[in-house]
């Protein structure tokens, strides 16, 4: 028996490098197709002398850091693109072979004109580990573009936080590539912004390698949070588990989740699932969720996904009401427990507790019977 | 010393083919001090009487009373009945993700009493309680309810009674999936709590083998949402023995 085929549909989404073959988007197509085309429109108009966003970068001994253009990007739209190629000042961080950071690497990101492009790239080499935080705040738009080699056993985490002032744009590709048996942990943690739009794509290059994918959003009146995952499973036992958690709240706060997971006919032994959650708090908001799965191989360990969006639960809310807990603080208290199990899933104390903190601002004034209730702790 | 006062309570509930009354009209009162149990087969209508006490949005009371000491607790919000004394340790306590059964209890004993205790009293308060009952104090960093074992869900329900110090305390089917030591332990707990305060009991169950480690003073058999029968300790006996025919026989 033949079987053939058909065309993958997820497999041409990344592009390359060159601009001149990935056009200016009208909006329709299927990956733009949630974005508000408008209010990411200046960055589709970029020039070849376009200014860098200010990177300040501290790091633990033995890190080397370098000025380095990405050359080697699968790019998935022209603004990740562009920013990998227009970029004028970006940098190459590299935790040399075997070293194993007990510090993190911190890289803050800020925009203060009004439209910037850049580029890291994060390497890893062999049996290396450690961590990085890409901390983004800041009033422009920007577009970076991040890529990130994590070489045989090496084990990465990346925690990209998107926290930008209410009129900042921030968008970009994060691209992982992961060699033989080695690990990423990557989470997005997205707070702030007028807009996020972030594309994470994952490469397996050889056999053996694992991808952690977590997420958090909360979502506000007015904010556009647009996560992208696309995990290509092109070579035998991987494994990719994805888990993305958002919040919102207010009028036309509206998040997009896109879980893109193609396990191609060569990647036997695949293990996969993805799980995205939302929790609408009020009237108005909006959570656009689309896992989307697609298997060319009968021969896997496993592939699932799942996706709920819904309000609270009417028992989480009674149970915590019939131990005293008022309605409002007990509402407060699932949010944050919500939102929490993917934010202390970071492994930084200091940056789980300033998050943890951004959350309950934006959940509003609490109780002050209970204001020093979590802080001593 | 408390009393409470439930008086001819009717209850109902939606569900798909159209409302269903499960409460015919309960009337009982539970002193500070005393210990009642309420027997009956599965389905009478046990858990929807301690539900609807503690106020779940599910039911709905169509006739009846219940007051704490006088107080309405049907017009309470949940929070109120919980803040005015009373509490439901319950059958299938529901997990809480991301919240840390430290911060949970704190919080509910700072809305019980009104303040946020010390951290330091309150770490030896807690870990205290927690050794009382045998629960690991790693325990405390757990979500609540996540992944925690029958025997850990009503440990745990005891030891929010233990600090939240309620003075009605009502407990749904508390011996249910519990082995024998997971029982004893529990027991011991509830046992516990009686000595050291007025807490007046109200335990539901449908086997005798908990009323063998909590004495008790008050039997009321419940079938078909009705109490059909009230006496001492020897009516779980004689149900131990005979079962509830002899109860549902008469009813039907």
């Amino acid at each position: 028996m033949t079987v053939t085929v058909p065309p993958s549909d997820l497999a041409p989404r990344l592009k390359g490098l060159n601009l001149n073959q990935i056009p200016v988007p009208n909006g329709r197509e299927e990956e733009w197709r949630f974005t508000p085309m408008k209010r990411i429109a200046k960055l589709h108009e970029l020039s070849e002398t376009e200014s860098s966003p200010i990177f300040t970068i501290s790091s633990p001994e033995l890190v080397r850091i370098e000025n380095a253009m990405i050359t080697d990007f699968a790019a998935a739209d022209r603004i990740s693109a562009a920013a990998a190629l227009l970029s004028s000042d970006g940098k190459s961080i590299t935790i040399p072979k075997e070293v194993v950071l007990t510090e993190p690497v911190i890289v803050e990101t800020t925009s203060k004109t009004d439209r910037s492009v850049g580029s890291l790239l994060l390497n890893l080499e062999k049996y290396s580990k450690g961590t990085f935080i890409i901390d983004h705040t800041g009033s422009g738009a920007i577009a970076l573009a991040v890529e990130v080699n994590v070489a045989e056993g090496a084990d990465a985490t990346v925690i990209s936080i998107h926290d930008g002032d209410r009129k900042s744009v921030f968008t970009g590709q994060q691209a992982i590539k992961l060699g033989k048996d080695a690990k990423v942990h990557h989470v997005a943690i997205t707070l702030g912004g007028d807009m996020v739009r972030l594309v994470t794509t994952v490469e397996y290059t050889a056999p053996g390698g694992e991808a952690v994918m977590s997420g958090a959003y909360f979502t506000d009146a007015g904010q556009h949070h647009e996560h992208r995952l696309f995990v290509d499973h092109s070579v035998p036992n991987c494994r990719s588990d994805v888990m993305y958690k958002g919040a919102l709240q207010g009028q036309d706060a509206h998040s997009v989740w896109i879980g893109d997971v193609l396990i191609r006919s060569s990647a036997i032994g695949t293990s996969t699932y993805e799980l995205n959650r939302n929790l609408i708090l009020t009237e108005g908001a909006r959570a656009d969720s689309v896992p989307n799965l697609e298997i060319e191989t009968g021969e896997i360990v496993g592939a699932g996904h799942a996706s709920a969006t819904g309000r609270f639960d009417d028992e989480q809310i009674f149970y915590l009401m019939s131990r005293g807990v008022p309605e409002v603080q007990a509402k407060r208290l699932v949010v944050r427990g919500f939102l929490a199990d993917v934010i202390f899933r970071i492994p930084s104390a200091d940056l789980q507790n300033r998050l943890i903190k951004d959350v309950e601002n934006k959940l509003g004034n609490a109780d002050p019977l209970f204001a020093g209730v979590f802080d001593e702790q | 010393m408390s009393t409470l006062e439930i008086k001819d309570l009717k209850v109902r509930v939606e569900t798909e083919n159209g409302p269903i009354d499960i409460l015919k009209g309960v009337t009982l009162t539970i002193k500070a001090g005393e210990t009642h149990a309420i027997m009956g087969p599965n389905g009478s209508g046990k858990s929807t009487l301690a539900y609807s006490i503690a106020g779940h949005p599910r039911y709905e009371i169509v006739g009846g009373s219940v007051t704490l000491d006088g107080a309405d607790v049907l017009e309470m919000s949940v929070d109120e009945r919980a803040k005015a004394g009373m509490f439901l340790a319950m059958q299938y306590p529901v997990e809480v993700p991301g919240v840390s059964v430290s911060n949970f209890l704190r919080t509910a004993v700072t809305a019980i009493r009104g303040e946020a205790p010390k951290l330091r009293d309150w770490l030896k308060e807690m870990k205290g309680a927690m050794t009382d009952l045998a629960i690991d104090t790693n325990f405390a960093e757990r979500n609540v309810n996540e992944g925690f074992s029958g025997g850990e869900r009503k440990r745990h329900e005891i030891l929010q009674m233990e600090l939240l110090q309620p003075k009605i305390a009502i407990l749904d089917e508390t011996d249910s999936g519990l082995d024998v030591d997971a029982l004893k332990i529990v027991s011991d707990g509830v046992n516990r709590i009686r000595k050291s305060s007025e807490i007046g009991v109200l335990l539901i169950t449908h086997a005798i083998r908990l009323l063998r480690q909590i004495p008790v003073d008050h039997v009321h058999v419940f079938v078909d949402g009705r109490i059909v029968a009230q006496g001492g300790p020897e009516l779980a006996e004689q149900i131990d023995a005979n079962g509830y025919e002899q109860f549902t026989v008469a009813v039907n």
